[in-house]
């Protein structure tokens, strides 16, 4: 469970979250929405501890993630996250990117990394592709790569930051699709999106942020079909 | 017909003074890379503010004339800590430093090439600070590092000729003993290039093939 209570964070002047609270079920997939600038990434990076907050908590399975005790490198194990680009170490082939973190972190062997390695990157399609250097890939391929080495570590909870928008469009289906079955397996997941069909699609719940605050929070019916906040409804009205 | 009387023996007396050179120029580059990652990552990690007193030093390296360095280091050891160190150690501690000042700047600049989110990404997994700079960063940055790298360990090695002023006779001393011997010195010098470029050539080569290795991708 992913407990959000109350987080405040500045760069510097600028607050771009002011109090969020948020509790994610495991199990569940939960998509935020919202214009640039509305603090919607910043709290990704806020859950695995890459940006220190300024007050509130973040609980990931009852661990504080912002507390000196907390053992940061130990819970990131168990929460994967995938950026919009520059996901890929350039200097290591497909294989090598998804087995480094497996071999130096949990301390596997190479051929027991390997094999979930090659296990998660055929789960992905990209079985093909164990020995290309990431530069060989499409965009898309390079994300699905970023996502089957996050899901090597056999992490609980998965966030993925805006994964499809530095995207050609032809290539956001199958990036979609790879999250869609993610979803279906069970994995728990806070997806950052612009995607406003695949949020009405795999989310169970659909949060809309505005300017550091989040307005509004609800299944993806209530959300599409009848948002209650008028900013929601301008945003929605101004994407569709 | 052309003659002189360059003999044997003085080609042995030149391929001495180019060994003195090898050996400055590798001990040089090699303790002056070891220091110049350690001064790099430094200067990154510890932001321009707390590194300010580190980049000055580093810059005076960079800007005084490798000429005065090695005379005032000399005078210094000799005359202010009245230590009693050879010109070859001398040599070799003042080049080092200076080969650590350009090589401190190439892998700075780098480490702040690799993208910050590639970092992100790493420390994402759950790898530690140490761990992100030892398989991510360091490979990275030596990419990009490397070509200019390969540049200032040919400019080390021509640099060292300069190393006669603490009484150490490399190829560029050795040639002007002999210059001043056999009165011949555009032959001597025209040998003298030989060497330096027989020298340099198998590191420029070497320097192309790393290039080529590192960028399989």
């Amino acid at each position: 469970m992913i407990e959000i209570q109350n987080v405040h964070k500045s760069f510097g002047q600028l607050e771009v979250l002011k109090g969020i609270d948020l509790v994610v079920q495991k199990g569940e997939v939960v998509t935020v929405i919202g214009g640039s600038g509305s603090g919607k990434s910043t709290l990704l990076t806020c859950i695995n501890g890459l940006e220190p907050i300024n007050s509130g908590k973040i609980l990931v399975d009852g661990t504080e993630v912002h507390a000196k005790s907390t053992n940061l490198n130990k819970l990131r194990r168990k929460i994967g996250i995938v950026f919009q680009q520059w996901n890929a170490f350039p200097h290591l082939t497909v294989l090598e990117n998804v087995t480094l973190a497996p071999r130096k972190v949990l301390g596997m062997a190479k051929a027991e990394a390997e094999a979930i390695a090659e296990r998660q990157l055929m789960h992905v399609g990209l079985g093909d592709k164990l020995l290309a250097y990431p530069s060989r890939l499409s965009g898309g391929q390079q994300q699905r790569m970023a996502i089957a080495r996050a899901l090597a570590m056999a992490p609980d909870y998965m966030l993925f930051d805006e994964v499809t928008s530095a995207l050609d469009p032809q290539l956001v289906g199958e990036v979609l699709e790879t999250l869609k079955m993610l979803a279906e397996e069970g994995m728990t997941m806070i997806c950052v999106t612009h995607e406003m069909a695949f949020a009405r699609d795999v989310s169970k719940r659909v949060a809309y942020f505005h300017q550091g605050v989040m307005a509004e929070i609800g299944a993806p019916e209530q959300i599409f079909g009848d948002p209650q906040h008028p900013e929601t409804r301008k945003f929605l009205a101004s994407v569709r | 017909m052309f003659e002189t009387a360059l003999s044997a023996a003085d080609l042995i007396f030149l391929a001495k003074g180019a060994g003195i050179t090898i050996v400055v120029t590798a001990i040089s580059v090699v303790i002056g890379t070891v220091l110049g990652i350690l001064f790099g990552v430094l200067r990154v990690q510890l932001g321009p503010i707390l590194s300010a007193p580190l980049t000055l030093f580093l810059d005076i390296f960079r800007s005084v004339p490798l000429l005065i360095q090695l005379v005032l280091a000399n005078s210094f050891i000799g005359m202010v800590l009245k230590l009693q160190l050879s010109g070859f150690f001398v040599a070799c501690m003042v080049l080092s430093l200076y080969t650590s000042a350009y090589c401190a700047e190439l892998v700075r600049g780098g480490i702040d090439a690799v993208p910050g989110i590639t970092r992100r990404a790493a420390r994402s997994l759950g790898m530690s600070w140490a761990q992100d700079m030892r398989y991510i960063v360091l490979p990275l940055a030596t990419r990009v590092a490397l070509p200019s790298w390969i540049g200032l360990a040919l400019g080390v090695m021509k640099d060292s000729a300069l190393v006669y002023v603490v009484q150490v006779t490399e190829l560029l001393k050795s040639t002007q003993i002999l210059i001043t011997r056999l009165q011949e010195p555009l032959f001597l010098l025209l040998i003298c290039g030989a060497f330096y470029f027989i020298i340099s050539f198998p590191l420029a080569r070497f320097g192309g093939y790393l290039e080529k290795r590192s960028s399989n991708d």
